[in-house]
């Protein structure tokens, strides 16, 4: 599977600012709230990335209550896009477009669901690790490195071939089992910086308990972190998925883009050169994980501002300094000569230096 | 603290001459941040630049090094840098137009820079030796390995390290010797200008006085000029020659370091110098300096310092007071229109009179008979 | 030293805990895994009596209690018996995996060794040269990093296999003209079949390390002695190079574990669509035929080996970052 961007920490969890990306910046905090969504509405990425991804969501919520009889067989056999097929058959005659909305579906909904119990475990295991400190967070952080170390994937394949019920929820826990550690590094390197800070110091001292603490000091400054992990597992899990679909240990209880790509290998898509029926779900899986990772770099840019874009305003960069001098040259007009007597006789004496 | 006080600055030549520089952060608010700055740096002296948080004074630092970065931008103004040192050829450069190679090389060797926390100023991977070297194979090549080596040894001698800690690396060594390697980098190539932003800040005092003795001594022994950046004023009266306030951008104050100390002509200075107990005067309200500086994405056509000011009248909002001399202040300059004779004819309040300002105040100047005439601007003999 | 140990432990741990869910996995089946095999593989290839009682040995699956079957399950390991391969009763499953192991460790290896050179120097290139025409390679590689591995497979081998004919369609060598060994044509056809799943494998997870390496690179340049280095005069490569590249690489290597987990997943998908004879291919062999014994040895390995890289990297990091060694 692809991955986005590598999801590093340094090598004993030290407890550096890791920012959603995993670089490591030397700027530990998160700005105020309220300056974050001005800032990130304007982000191009950001637009962009909600655009693809509002897309899909909106598809495959919807999209099936239009689209029917995705499965519907017909004798036309394989065919390529045409008015009544927008994106062709398959080589049983199914209809690939209304198979690709109704895929959306599928994918999207494994994606959430994994992501999220992903989520839900590392910050289990990353918050809770990195508050106590100590001997808990010995044993939860090698508990994270080793499953972290694990290769995932033919770990899901192994379990899932294991495994006799392959529903929805089963295929999402496998997928989130084997991938909440990445997350939950980073969430611990962050937990303990957050922990050294005032607030929390000060919160602890009042009396309140851990689970206070956490909750309502630790986590609200967690959270966009915490959603760009959230929005890394779904990259994750919409390909993992793909891969697991492809292979034919997919999820039996709804259709997905890998699916699609599974009969596709089996249909020999490729020999017959039938590019619609593989090419359009792959694009959605590369076009919602491109999606994604567009959110997620607006969130890391506004988390380290070094990664902003550094605009020049038009017309070159004495501009501003022009503007500002021609405001201030229009403002002294109006005030009028009153003033303008007094302020010629004076010089703008130079600093000058050494004579006492 | 008492460190032994700084030469009086010699009637030197001058070594730097920065004129008119503005700086401006680009951004969707563009932020006027240094405004129609000058300055002269004689050979030799110490100027203290002070001022509080976002005035401009680490801004212009970098601005007359070369050292902004975008969005930082040198709008205005030129550096003058007058190479009349022992080993220089007389010639003077503008600073400002060096680019490429040209500036590569000028780094350094005639104007350093010690940047504020040494923590992060040394590259992590890599020894304390590896960065010593690398400044003078980039300057000197014609130097042997072995050469350069000697040479490393005795820069860190020089700031009293010892050798040894060539081998080390950064994260081995405590805070001020972190310093003291770079005031060793800062010397590498004997500049004739050395600009210190903050030096001692991050460290406590014992530290502090050990570090800023140490940058005397080796100032009498190589005679290089230092500015000296810090919010700490009453530092400044300790060390520098001469001293520079920097508010909202502009420099609003300069003068003789011992002028300044006791007979201010700012009433930000003055506000400054009230910040501080005296150790030996009376007790009395520390009064400090209520509010905010101005907001830099604004032009700012008036005094930066109306809103604060315990003084301010009617004019103060109509101009930018201009840096001007006066006669009871002597060696410097003001910005203030309290000194302005044809705007404010009443004169400056007491604690601006110069030599006529109440005794017990910060400096304790016996109070000196007053009856001076003619304490107008522009009015020359 | 104390860098070194604790890694070493660490490792060790990892180990235990990948050879106990191998030991797991079978009995995560509900009923007896041997029945599961066996009424799969009446349809399709009907196993000797004998077998079952193979079978059942070789799982351990008997009334002794856990922890004996335990005990029995890491001696077996220990010498190597892994039981025979359902698939290719009676061949053992030792055997098998040897064979495909040199093909997935020699195509993943270089895949990796390639794109990991490639993707940092590129990240570091165009973290350094920030606002320049460089940076409209970002939407691209983003792109390309979020496409899924096996499907950019499809597509490579759909357009340069296929309708282009410049690679082979599948295969590991050409069979008809060489034989496994030390000979040249064996490895000139080895290299040319090797090309595209190699290609593939690279194309997918250059874009990641480059992403990476790209953001942590433009943090570094904001960094106090990237700033000091630039004011020392110093020339802009020795900049790059020393100063920022130097630092820059270290979460990359860091966050290897990761990345390589991923990219070991992919080619193993890539191995499939180009039925390339590598561990990949040969463990959806074992999951189509429900051989259990080869799919089990099969995880052991690749986890083992990931592990190995993971430690060799570790090891690397602790060389290249001083701040390890202690102080």
């Amino acid at each position: 599977m692809s991955e986005p961007a590598p999801v590093p920490a340094t090598a004993d969890g030290l407890a550096t600012h890791i920012s959603p990306t995993g670089d490591v910046a030397t700027v530990a905090s998160v700005p105020a709230a309220s300056r974050r969504p001005r800032v990130i509405r304007r982000s191009a990425k950001f637009i962009v990335g909600c655009a693809i991804v509002g897309t899909f969501i909106a598809v495959g919520i919807i999209g099936p209550f239009f689209v029917h009889g995705q499965n519907e067989i017909s004798d036309v056999g394989l065919v390529g896009p045409s008015g009544q097929h927008w994106l062709g058959t398959t080589n049983t005659g199914q209809d690939v477009f209304k198979q690709l909305v109704v895929g959306a579906r599928g994918s999207m909904t494994i994606g959430v669901v994994a992501a999220t119990l992903a989520v839900i475990l590392s910050v289990l295991v990353g918050v809770i690790g990195g508050y106590l400190g100590g001997r808990a967070d010995e044993v939860f952080s090698l508990l994270s490195n080793v499953v972290l170390v694990l290769p995932g994937l033919p770990l899901v394949i192994v379990i899932t071939d294991f495994v006799a019920n392959r529903g929805t929820l089963v295929i999402a826990a496998v997928i989130a089992f084997t991938s909440w550690a990445a997350s939950a590094r980073v969430l611990r390197a962050q937990t303990m910086s957050i922990r050294e800070r005032d607030y929390v110091d000060a919160a602890r001292a009042s009396g309140e308990p851990a689970w206070r603490v956490i909750g309502f000091e630790v986590l609200p400054n967690l959270l966009p972190i915490i959603f760009s992990q959230f929005v890394f597992g779904m990259i994750a899990a919409i390909l993992t998925e793909a891969g697991l679909a492809f292979l034919g240990l997919g999820n039996t209880d709804a259709a997905s883009w890998g699916s699609m790509l599974y009969f596709a290998q089996n249909g020999q898509a490729l020999a017959l050169d039938a590019w619609w029926w593989f090419i359009p779900p792959g694009l959605c899986i590369a076009l919602a994980g491109t999606g994604l990772s567009l959110i997620n770099f607006s969130i890391d840019e506004v988390v380290n501002p070094r990664l902003r874009a550094v605009g020049r305003p038009t017309g070159g960069p004495r501009n501003a300094v022009r503007a500002v001098a021609e405001r201030t040259a229009a403002e002294r007009e109006q005030r009028g000569a009153a003033g303008a007597a007094h302020e010629d006789a004076p010089r703008a004496a130079r600093f000058r230096g050494g004579h006492e | 603290m008492t460190v032994d006080l700084a030469a009086p600055g010699q009637a030197g030549s001058l070594v730097l001459s920065a004129s008119d520089i503005n700086v401006v952060y680009h951004g969707s608010r563009p932020t006027w941040a240094v405004r129609d700055v000058s300055l002269d740096l004689r050979r030799g002296e110490v100027l203290g630049l002070a001022g509080e948080s976002g005035c401009g004074k680490s801004t212009l630092a970098y601005a007359l090094t070369r050292l902004l970065r975008p969005p930082g931008d040198l709008t205005s103004g030129q550096v003058l840098f007058h190479d009349t040192g022992p080993d220089g050829d007389g010639s003077t450069v503008d600073i400002t137009t060096l680019a490429g190679e040209q500036l590569r090389q000028f780094r350094w060797r005639k104007v350093a820079m010690v940047f504020q926390g040494a923590m992060n100023a040394l590259n992590p991977v890599l020894t304390v030796r590896r960065q010593l070297a690398d400044t003078l194979a980039a300057h000197l090549p014609g130097q042997s390995r072995d050469e350069r080596d000697e040479r490393c040894a005795e820069l860190l001698e020089l700031v009293g390290i010892d050798r040894s800690r060539l081998r080390a690396y950064p994260h081995q060594l405590s805070g001020g010797m972190r310093q003291r390697v770079m005031i060793a980098m800062a010397l590498a190539l004997r500049p004739d200008v050395v600009i210190m932003d903050e030096p001692t800040t991050a460290l406590d005092v014992v530290v502090q006085r050990d570090i800023l003795r140490e940058i005397d001594r080796l100032r009498q022994q190589f005679g290089f000029a230092v500015v000296f950046i810090t919010h700490d004023l009453s530092l400044l009266l300790e060390i520098s020659d001469r001293i520079a306030i920097m508010y909202a951008g502009r420099v609003v104050e300069h003068g003789p370091a011992r002028r300044i100390g006791s007979e201010p002509g700012h009433p930000y200075t003055a506000g400054l110098l009230n910040c501080f107990p005296s150790l030996r005067g009376p007790r009395r309200d520390l009064r400090g300096v209520p509010g905010n500086p101005p907001d830099l994405a604004e032009p700012l056509v008036r005094c930066g310092f109306t809103d604060r000011c315990r003084h301010v009248f009617a004019d103060c909002r109509e101009i930018v007071p201009p840096l001007s001399e006066v006669d009871y202040l002597p060696g410097g300059a003001v910005a203030c229109l309290l000194h302005d004779g044809h705007r404010h004819p009443a004169g400056p309040p007491p604690e601006l009179h110069g030599i006529d300002r109440p005794p017990g105040t910060v400096g304790g100047a016996p109070a000196a008979p007053a009856g001076d005439t003619g304490r107008t601007i522009g009015e020359r003999a | 030293m104390r860098y070194l140990l604790r890694k070493v432990l660490f490792y060790l741990v990892a180990v235990w805990a990948a050879i106990s869910i191998n030991f797991g996995l079978p009995r995560l089946v509900p009923g007896n895994p041997v029945d599961v095999i066996l009424a799969r593989t009446q349809q399709t290839q009907p196993l000797p009596p004998e077998a079952r009682a193979a079978l059942n040995l070789q799982f351990g699956i008997t009334d002794d209690p856990l922890w004996l079957q335990y005990w029995h399950y890491l001696v077996n390991l220990v010498h190597g018996q892994f039981g025979l391969s359902v698939t290719y009763y009676p061949a053992p499953v030792s055997t098998i995996v040897r064979q495909a192991l040199p093909w997935t460790v020699v195509l993943v290896g270089l895949a990796t060794v390639i794109a990991v050179t490639l993707g940092l120097a590129l990240g570091a290139i165009t973290g350094w040269k920030r606002g320049t025409w460089l940076d409209g390679v970002l939407p691209a590689s983003t792109f390309l990093a979020a496409i899924p591995y096996f499907w950019l497979a499809l597509v490579l081998q759909f357009v340069l296999s296929s309708k282009l004919g410049w690679f082979p369609l599948s295969g590991g060598y050409d069979d008809t003209t060489s034989t496994i060994g030390p000979n040249g044509s064996f490895l000139s056809s080895a290299i040319y079949h090797g090309l595209l799943p190699a290609g593939t494998i690279v194309l997918s997870s250059v874009a990641g390390w480059m992403l990476g390496m790209r953001n942590v690179t433009v943090s570094t340049m904001g960094e106090d002695y990237v700033l000091t280095a630039q004011a020392k005069g110093l020339r802009p490569r020795r900049v790059l190079l020393s100063y920022a590249a130097r630092n820059a690489v270290l979460p990359s290597i860091a966050g290897f574990a990761i990345s390589l987990g991923f990219v070991v997943s992919g080619s193993l998908i890539t191995e499939t669509v180009f039925s390339y004879p590598g561990l990949g291919y040969t463990l959806l062999q074992a999951v189509t035929n429900v051989d259990y014994p080869l799919m089990q040895a099969i995880f052991l390995v690749i986890t083992l080996a990931v592990l190995g890289a993971n430690f060799v990297v570790d090891m690397l990091y602790g060389l290249i970052d001083p701040r390890t060694r202690g102080r």
